[in-house]
């Protein structure tokens, strides 16, 4: 009689099965490995490493399998494998001037040392469906030239030598770490760029074309976007100096935005940092601008009421994980509180009918 | 990686101090919301990570386990916990309320009174009473560090001159010693008056939102109401089918496509034992 709507161990193990079955997909067709998955869809990988915040692309391949493709859910897989690794000591800060670039372009400047470097990009490509794909195709082969050794120089750093753009703000602080303990506000810029680096991409993506838009218009320029791996170094204590421990592959951007002075300052150029693991012009870019909107308060300008401009909004938002949980959360029994709603919205409707009656007597 | 290769009840000790300072500190200053730093777990937010981290910080292996989720221990999610704290701790587990020394629970209280020897874990999606009032985490701190609960006030007023009723049914929020508003979790406010003078240590957990509060055992605590509309806890005017309990909280079934329905309690618990000592409700097979 009473009809089951409770579920149990049965039915979350079937669940889990037909999961892994319709994960696999046909069985005739090749599985993917995780190393395909790492050569061949790498920038699905380096989302996963930077929302992840996570450096490890074979790790992150996995992930993408598991999740069917799924890369919040892959994000996720790797959020809470890392939460569990042992903190062994912080590395040095990674300089970014002595990054093999890959790529590296400056919109203000026609030529700059360095050179501007095109990298592989989809910028310029027809958004043609390449049908020679979907057949084997032949190993594509690129022409090659010597790389230039050597720092490339940051573009800020020009503008700077005239004072036409404000110093890089110094923090000798040291920075707090979202990942061990509470989001608490205010929020300084170096807890600010944290979030932003594992923001959702999506979400910080929007946020920035809002300033674009209006909402706190800032007037970015790519000063610069550089791509390429930098060597990452740890200091230990036992040897007494610096080693290098590996190398990661950052995306940087560093935006030149117009600033007509305000009570505090002179009319000078601001800058808007983004910074993000792997390849990712769109979130280093869009992480730039609102960084930079996030700074109105600093810079003296004025509170438009705009989102992009408020840090508990942005901060609170970004996080995709915190977000999908809750947002699915809803789907999870609720019959309880329905069920005192029910009763709730049962009298004042008996109630208000009963109003009714007695208004039609007088 | 294999359980084996996790600590006991999955967090690593730092982890579990970390989260045992904030519950001590909770419990000192009761109705208070602790910051933590919540950590991702392998579930995801809103399926009760804070509930589980507290869980996790005051297990021990002798403890005995119970999970509810709407009062059931055989809803999915309450399953799928208590077979996380099977595999990560190895800890006994029981559907017996009496049974339990640690309760993890979701939108209810267990019907049965607890014991001084019991723990009672709620999971918390939102902490804030004041959230739905003002959306604002740097406003509600400072609400609540000046105990300036006017606005709540005038938001059960204005439910008052408007439905004729405080039309908040579940989340009631709650006066702690006095002193701190609290968000109850959302029990339905049938379960509000368990709340006060409880034997158990009472903790909540919300993962998402990186906040902590707890309830020492034989703490005041008081619905908001007004003298002249006073607080009613409410349920479904029925017995239950099964038992015939008329004083437990009832889930509404709907039985076939004509819509009829049938009631029945909501801690399937404490619905079997008493029809195991014999209580007979008018559907019961």
């Amino acid at each position: 009689m009473y009809v089951a709507v409770k579920g149990g161990e049965r039915a979350i193990e079937s669940a889990h099965a037909w999961l892994a079955e319709e994960r696999r997909g046909d069985l005739n067709i090749a599985e993917l490995s995780v190393a395909q998955i790492r050569e061949q869809l790498s920038l699905a990988v380096d989302r996963v490493m930077a929302e992840g915040s996570l450096y490890d692309p074979d790790l992150a391949a996995l992930a993408i399998k598991q999740s069917r493709g799924d890369l919040i859910e892959a994000i996720f897989l790797i959020r809470a494998y890392r939460t569990t690794l042992p903190r062994f000591g912080a590395t040095e800060p990674i300089d970014t001037g002595a990054m093999a670039c890959d790529r590296r372009i400056s919109a203000t400047f026609k030529d700059l040392p360095g050179g501007q470097v095109l990298g592989p990009t989809f910028d310029y490509t027809h958004r043609l469906l390449d049908f020679k794909l979907a057949a084997d195709g032949d190993a594509p082969e690129a022409p090659m030239r010597e790389a230039e050794i050597g720092e490339v120089p940051h573009v800020t750093e020009f503008l700077n030598r005239e004072g036409l753009i404000e110093e890089a703000p110094h923090d000798t602080a040291e920075p707090p770490d979202l990942t061990r303990a509470p989001l608490e506000l205010p929020a300084n810029r170096a807890l600010r760029l944290q979030a932003l680096s594992r923001a959702d991409e999506g979400f910080t993506l929007g946020l920035a074309y809002s300033t674009q838009r209006g909402y706190a218009r800032n007037h970015a320029f790519v000063g610069e976007l550089r791509i390429g791996s930098v060597p990452v170094e740890m200091d230990i204590p036992e040897l007494g100096f610096a080693l290098e421990i590996g190398e990661v592959t950052l995306t940087e951007c560093e935006t030149v935005n117009q600033f007509m002075g305000s009570k505090t300052e002179p009319p000078q150029f601001t800058r808007g940092y983004g910074l993000v693991f792997g390849q990712s012009e769109r979130k280093a870019i869009s992480m730039a601008l609102v960084d930079r909107a996030l700074r109105w308060e600093e810079l003296g300008e004025d509170n438009q009421g705009a989102p992009a401009q408020d840090t508990e909004f942005v901060l609170y938002h970004a996080d995709n994980i915190q977000a999908t949980g809750f947002l699915e959360h809803i789907k999870l029994p609720h019959y309880v509180d329905f069920q005192a709603e029910l009763e709730l919205v049962r009298k004042l409707r008996a109630e208000a009918d009963a109003g009714h009656v007695q208004e039609a007597a007088e | 990686m294999s359980e084996a290769a996790y600590n006991f009840a999955y967090l690593d000790e730092q982890t579990k101090r970390m989260i045992r300072r904030a519950i001590l500190k909770g419990l000192a200053v009761p109705g208070y919301q602790v910051p933590f730093a919540s950590r991702e777990m392998p579930m995801p937010y809103g399926w009760g990570t804070g509930g589980v981290q507290v869980s996790a910080a005051v297990l021990t292996p002798d403890d005995r386990f119970k999970v509810i989720d709407q009062g059931a221990d055989d809803t999915t999610n309450a399953v799928s916990i208590r077979s996380f704290f099977e595999r990560t701790a190895g800890v006994d587990t029981t559907t017996k309320t009496a049974e339990a020394s640690v309760i993890q629970t979701r939108h209810r209280i267990p019907e049965e009174p607890l014991t001084e020897d019991q723990i009672l874990v709620y999971q918390v999606p939102i902490p804030e009473p004041l959230r739905f009032l003002e959306p604002r985490e740097s406003e509600t701190r400072k609400m609540h560090s000046l105990e300036e609960y006017g606005l709540m006030h005038v938001k059960l007023y204005e439910d008052i001159s408007r439905h004729g009723h405080i039309a908040t049914s579940y989340a009631y929020p709650v006066k702690v010693e006095g002193r701190y508003v609290m968000d109850p979790s959302p029990i339905p406010k049938f379960d509000n008056p368990k709340l006060g003078d409880m034997a158990a240590i009472q903790l909540f957990g919300a993962g998402r939102e990186q906040r902590i509060y707890a309830l020492p055992p034989y703490t005041q605590v008081v619905s908001l109401d007004f003298e002249d509309h006073p607080f009613e806890a409410s349920k479904a005017d029925h017995a239950c089918a099964l038992c015939g309990a008329e004083h437990s909280y009832l889930d509404e079934v709907i039985v076939d496509d004509s819509g009829k329905r049938m009631f029945v309690c909501s801690d399937t618990d404490f619905c079997e034992s008493r029809r195991a000592a014999g209580h007979v409700g008018e559907q019961a097979a």
